[in-house]
């Protein structure tokens, strides 16, 4: 369904340049729920945002459904987005609108259905992510829990072929958290939906993911189901799915050795 | 020898700053320009290809931008009239010549301080409104959200707050105008004593409509100077709270400026055209 050849990108200029992704390559089934894992700073994100177009790589290739969207205008890209819903991690519903306008803005604006119609449907979005009846209500009095499904509500509404989840777990309690793998699985088993889904909650990877890809500054380190992630031998991939603070990933993100920074400190006074 | 070596390096590093300030500054007016092409595209050619506007959200900002700032526009206006006839009358008493008075604030306010004091209460009251929501649905990652749901924030966000305006500034100019006018007759003739068949006679003979059409012109370009400097400074916001606090403040200072010096332009320019 997606396929990612060769991707590079680098962010500032000069001294400050960052290659932030070198030669990535991923593959992402059709149907399948497939995780992508990886700490802070591994370049999760800035993958998943170079699929939804938000990016544009330094060089490399993004094949989505046969179709190379590196370049497109914005046009182009427009008609691969109809194809995509994507649940972002703080939800991004807007606040002016209730739940209802929320999940029918994109039924409003891409489909020529009329008003019950969309009533209709928007209550079955609400329905599947055990909502029905929030519909009146506005963004900022629902807690956080409720705005992540009442989001992913909003991505499934046009029935899109690939979902992108960022983070849908994060600072969620357990049960919500049950809820969202429990749809999530759902959505791609019984209607075929390609999921991919960043996250760093270990827990609910195991348990949605077909596939899991675990990312290391901006490097596949590991990939494959998650009985063989489970089982992998490489230290980074243990260190990480055990929590363990002493390992080859190294929790400082800073450059330089602390005993020279000390040192070089001076005080005027 | 060192101290000329240091003299040079200044000079040096001082002057790649300044390269620096100029070439940010040309990225910003660019892209102001590219966000006001998009707009005017989305708000005047996309309706003819058969995507209309969004007419629900333009008349809700019509109500906010239009109807709620009435008020103020009105008290700014008619209290600017009322100064100018109580300042011009002692001046005009010297020479003899009270009843000018007038003709005096009637010709100033619709050339001139109509169009731009509503422009300058607006660029504080919507202009400072714009960047805070956008710049907060920018931070909170709704624009990108409508982005990605293939919606051209341009023409979600922008162009009804931009039609809107566009509409009820000269409104609200026309009426303030008319309130400046009112404050001045108000005070010239009670305080001044001027008769007020007289008052009325001066005024009507001294303005003339392209006087009002001069100062239409100048609240449309004020108008889009608003919108534009305010959705801008939203849309290129990175981070958090603290930057969208910072580029409200410099949305209504900068819209304010450019206000001020394309008056003075267009003024100028209408003042060699006659």
């Amino acid at each position: 369904m997606i396929t990612i050849r060769n991707l590079k990108k680098t962010f500032g200029e000069g001294d400050k340049k960052m290659i932030v992704l070198d030669n990535f390559n991923a593959d992402f089934e059709e149907g399948k729920v497939t995780c992508i894992l990886g700490g802070s700073g591994s370049g999760k994100s800035t993958v998943l945002k170079h699929m939804i177009g938000v990016y544009q790589p330094d060089s490399g290739e993004i094949e989505v459904d046969g179709e190379n969207i590196v370049g497109m205008n914005r046009e182009q890209m427009n008609k691969v987005r109809k194809k995509y819903g994507i649940m972002f991690q703080s939800g991004a519903l807007f606040n002016s609108m209730t739940v209802e306008e929320n999940v029918a803005l994109p039924l409003r604006e891409h489909t020529g259905l009329n008003e019950s119609t969309i009533k209709i449907m928007v209550k079955m979005k609400l329905e599947m992510v055990g909502l029905r009846g929030a519909e009146h209500l506005k963004p900022s009095q629902i807690s956080g829990g409720m705005l992540k499904r009442i989001s992913l509500a909003r991505a499934i509404s046009l029935d899109p072929k690939i979902v992108f989840y960022d983070e849908p777990s994060a600072g969620l309690d357990p049960i919500s958290i049950g809820v969202i793998d429990q749809l999530i699985k759902d959505l791609s088993n019984k209607m075929g939906i390609t999921s991919i889904v960043v996250t760093h909650e270990l827990a609910s990877a195991f348990r949605i993911a077909d596939k899991i890809i675990m990312l290391f500054k901006g490097e596949i380190i590991s990939s494959g189901t998650p009985d063989e992630i489970k089982n992998s031998k490489d230290p980074r991939v243990v260190q990480f799915i055990n929590g363990l603070p002493d390992g080859p990933i190294p929790f400082s993100k800073s450059q330089r050795d602390y005993g020279e920074e000390l040192k070089e400190m001076t005080f005027y006074n | 020898m060192i101290m000329t070596v240091q003299f040079f390096g200044y000079i040096g590093r001082k002057a790649f700053r300044v390269k620096d300030t100029f070439a940010d500054l040309f990225k910003e007016i660019s892209g102001v320009y590219y966000l006001t092409r998009h707009t005017l595209y989305c708000s005047f050619i996309e309706p003819l290809k058969g995507k209309p506007i969004k007419w629900g959200s333009m008349w809700i900002q019509m109500e906010e931008v239009g109807v709620k700032s009435a008020l103020i526009v009105f008290l700014t206006l008619f209290l600017i009239g009322v100064i100018l006839a109580i300042q011009t009358a002692y001046q005009m008493s010297q020479f003899g010549a009270l009843e000018y008075v007038g003709a005096l604030v009637g010709v100033a306010i619709t050339r001139e301080l109509g169009p731009l004091m509503a422009a300058l209460v607006m660029a504080g009251r919507v202009g400072a409104a714009f960047t805070a929501e956008l710049g907060t649905m920018k931070v909170s990652d709704e624009i990108l959200a409508l982005e990605t749901m293939a919606l051209d924030p341009v023409k979600f966000l922008i162009v009804p707050r931009f039609l809107a305006l566009i509409i009820m500034l000269p409104c609200l100019t026309i009426l303030g105008n008319l309130m400046g006018i009112f404050g001045g007759f108000l005070v010239g003739i009670t305080t001044l004593g001027i008769d007020p068949i007289i008052y009325i006679d001066r005024s009507i003979e001294a303005l003339q409509v392209k006087d009002v059409f001069s100062g239409l012109f100048k609240s449309g370009m004020f108008a889009l100077i608003i919108v534009m400097i305010g959705s801008y400074l939203a849309f290129v916001i990175e981070g958090g709270a603290e930057k969208v606090g910072q580029n409200t403040r410099s949305a209504v200072v900068t819209s304010m400026i450019l206000i001020i010096i394309s008056d003075m332009v267009f003024t100028a320019f209408f003042f060699f055209l006659e």
